[in-house]
């Protein structure tokens, strides 16, 4: 069943752009970005326990960093996404020793704080960022040769990077340390007790989650070609929480789900409604009261009691 | 410093924990011997959970020594605790509820190999430690629930569990605090002759108010109150001392 669904989705998602037009290939692409970004997130929030409210600056900087290599510093493509990888890592490393000296709410003031800065930085730091501005011009890369300049072949692009992001964050999560980590989200004494060392499972996951968190900045700066300090704000970081939470934290195909529900509501609602942010909270709303989980597993418990009553 | 005294499982020297005016452990030193099976008693309030937490590290004393077959452990942590041969079950249950009985069992064992850190290989794979903690399991009685999730279990099959997460880690020395609480008398003689097989070389120190059942299983007896060590020594010369009946006991 799961083998069937996912090669009819394989199918789809290959052949999409021979089918629909650009405007819905860019959508798809967009879907990608954000659903690799609530996956890294949901490392955090699902799977660890730790509700990050400042998860956007890992996407900000890598997409700052890609940003000004290329346009102002004159660096390859390659150069800056490898050092632009290499900088989101080392920041999570460093902002992880700072977030997790505490938990929970701690934790969530801590990164939200955080991230605050970061876009603090990005406004007010206008020779560099440009501010308000932000960065325009940019070009998107060419790997192998290959021009990503139309909205196609974008979408291969973005689609491969999703595929192996989702695969790298599935086995990450079902490995013997993922065990770890959700057994230090649920009881983090005992876990302690039975000789784990919950604080160095939480820092490993938080640099692990910015590592992904980055990639998806990359892949958003190229999208957008275009880069402003909105994208280190605490809203992005809490669209991306919305996502993770609305399609089911903890499981692997909720965020990627509530991500793309979030950008969906996002780009059509707008065009109809001006307070799209109102109508984002009146799903989120139906959705925590009608599948407090999530829409992955409500779905998925509803097909069960179907599959129950038919048998 | 003190001396080495090598030929102790378990040393706690003058150890004291407030909490803000509470003093809930005042001077309490310990020598447990390897394979003693000490029994720690004292009314509610006596401190004898704070103390355990102090010797698996969930808490640090605020002055005095903790050592562990001659190594001072009093600044380490818990899990570092863990590694050195401490295991310990709680008062309160905590197991994982969501999880199957034997991937409880597993995570225990998981505790102490290197492969806890491995971040490509599914937990599923490694079937010697799933064999391991069947094999547990089997010990206390319950590999027929093995695939059920822990919240499907009754109380006193989860006290079981607990004991079986703390034995699947081959302690060298047991912390079994109140292993007995709230069980039938059915389960009570369940779960102590399972106390009463665990292998000599195993230190335990235990937890216990049902004293009927307790006694027979303690060599040694330690009674606390107001966080001071009232009595100490031989079973039997404490349960006869004036002391103990005047607080344990009731007079």
């Amino acid at each position: 069943m799961k083998w069937i669904a996912s090669a009819v989705f394989a199918a789809v998602a290959l052949w999409l752009p021979f089918f629909v037009g650009d405007f819905y290939i860019n959508l798809a692409s967009q879907i990608f970005i954000a659903a690799i970004f609530a996956l890294s997130l949901n490392l955090l929030v699902g799977f660890g326990g730790m509700t990050s409210l400042g998860h956007a600056s890992y996407l900000g900087v890598a997409a700052y960093v890609s940003a000004l290599m290329t346009s102002r510093y004159g660096f390859g493509h390659g150069t800056a996404a490898l050092i632009s990888i290499l900088g989101t890592v080392a920041m999570a490393a460093f902002f992880g020793v700072i977030a997790l000296r505490a938990t929970g709410l701690g934790f969530l003031m801590i990164t939200l704080a955080l991230s605050q800065v970061l876009w603090g930085l990005a406004y007010r730091m206008s020779d560099v960022t440009n501010g308000d501005n932000g960065i325009t011009g940019l070009t998107r890369p060419a790997p192998f040769g290959i021009s990503l300049d139309s909205a196609a072949s974008f979408y291969w692009f973005a689609l491969v990077v999703a595929i192996i992001a989702f695969v790298m964050m599935a086995i990450f999560v079902s490995s013997s340390f993922g065990s770890s980590l959700k057994g230090v989200r649920d009881q983090p004494r005992r876990m302690a007790a039975l000789g784990f060392n919950p604080w160095m499972i939480r820092w490993i996951t938080f640099v692990y989650a910015g590592f992904w968190g980055g990639v998806a900045g990359l892949l958003y700066v190229y999208y957008n070609k275009y880069i402003h300090p909105t994208s280190l704000s605490t809203t992005s970081s809490a669209e991306a929480l919305l996502g993770v939470i609305a399609g089911g934290s903890g499981t692997l195909a909720g965020p990627a789900v509530g991500a793309a529900i979030v950008l969906l509501l996002k780009n059509y609602a707008s065009a109809y409604v001006e307070r799209w942010n109102m109508l984002l909270g009146v799903v989120f709303l139906f959705i925590v009261l009608v599948m407090p989980t999530g829409i992955v597993p409500g779905l998925q418990q509803l097909a069960a009691r179907f599959r129950g009553r038919w048998s | 410093m003190t001396a080495p005294s090598s030929d102790l499982a378990l040393e706690i020297i003058e150890l004291n924990k407030a909490f803000g005016g509470l003093k809930v452990t005042q001077g309490v030193s310990l020598s447990i011997r390897p394979g003693e099976r000490r029994l720690i008693i004292g009314p509610n309030g006596a401190g004898k959970t704070t103390l355990f937490n102090q010797i698996s590290g969930d808490m640090r004393p605020n002055s005095g020594r903790i050592r562990l077959f001659d190594e001072d452990v009093t600044t380490l942590a818990p899990y570092q605790r863990a590694h050195r041969g401490l295991s310990r079950t709680y008062q309160i249950i905590t197991l994982f509820a969501g999880d199957t009985l034997e991937h409880n069992v597993t995570l225990g064992l998981l505790g102490l190999l290197p492969s806890r850190w491995q971040m490509w290989r599914p937990l599923s794979s490694y079937r010697h430690l799933a064999e391991d903690a069947r094999r547990t399991l089997d010990s206390v009685g319950l590999l027929h629930l093995a695939d059920h999730p822990v919240s499907e279990l009754a109380y006193g099959e989860k006290r079981r569990l607990e004991l079986a997460m703390a034995m699947a880690q081959k302690p060298r020395v047991l912390l079994l605090d109140e292993p007995l609480a709230g069980l039938s008398d059915n389960e009570r003689g369940t779960v102590k002759s399972l106390i009463a097989s665990i292998p000599k070389e195993v230190t335990v120190v235990m937890i216990e108010h049902d004293m009927d059942t307790a006694l027979d299983l303690a060599e040694t007896v330690t009674l606390l109150n107001y966080g001071r060590v009232i009595v100490d020594g031989e079973r039997d010369t404490v349960i006869a001392d004036e002391r103990t009946r005047e607080v344990y006991l009731g007079a």
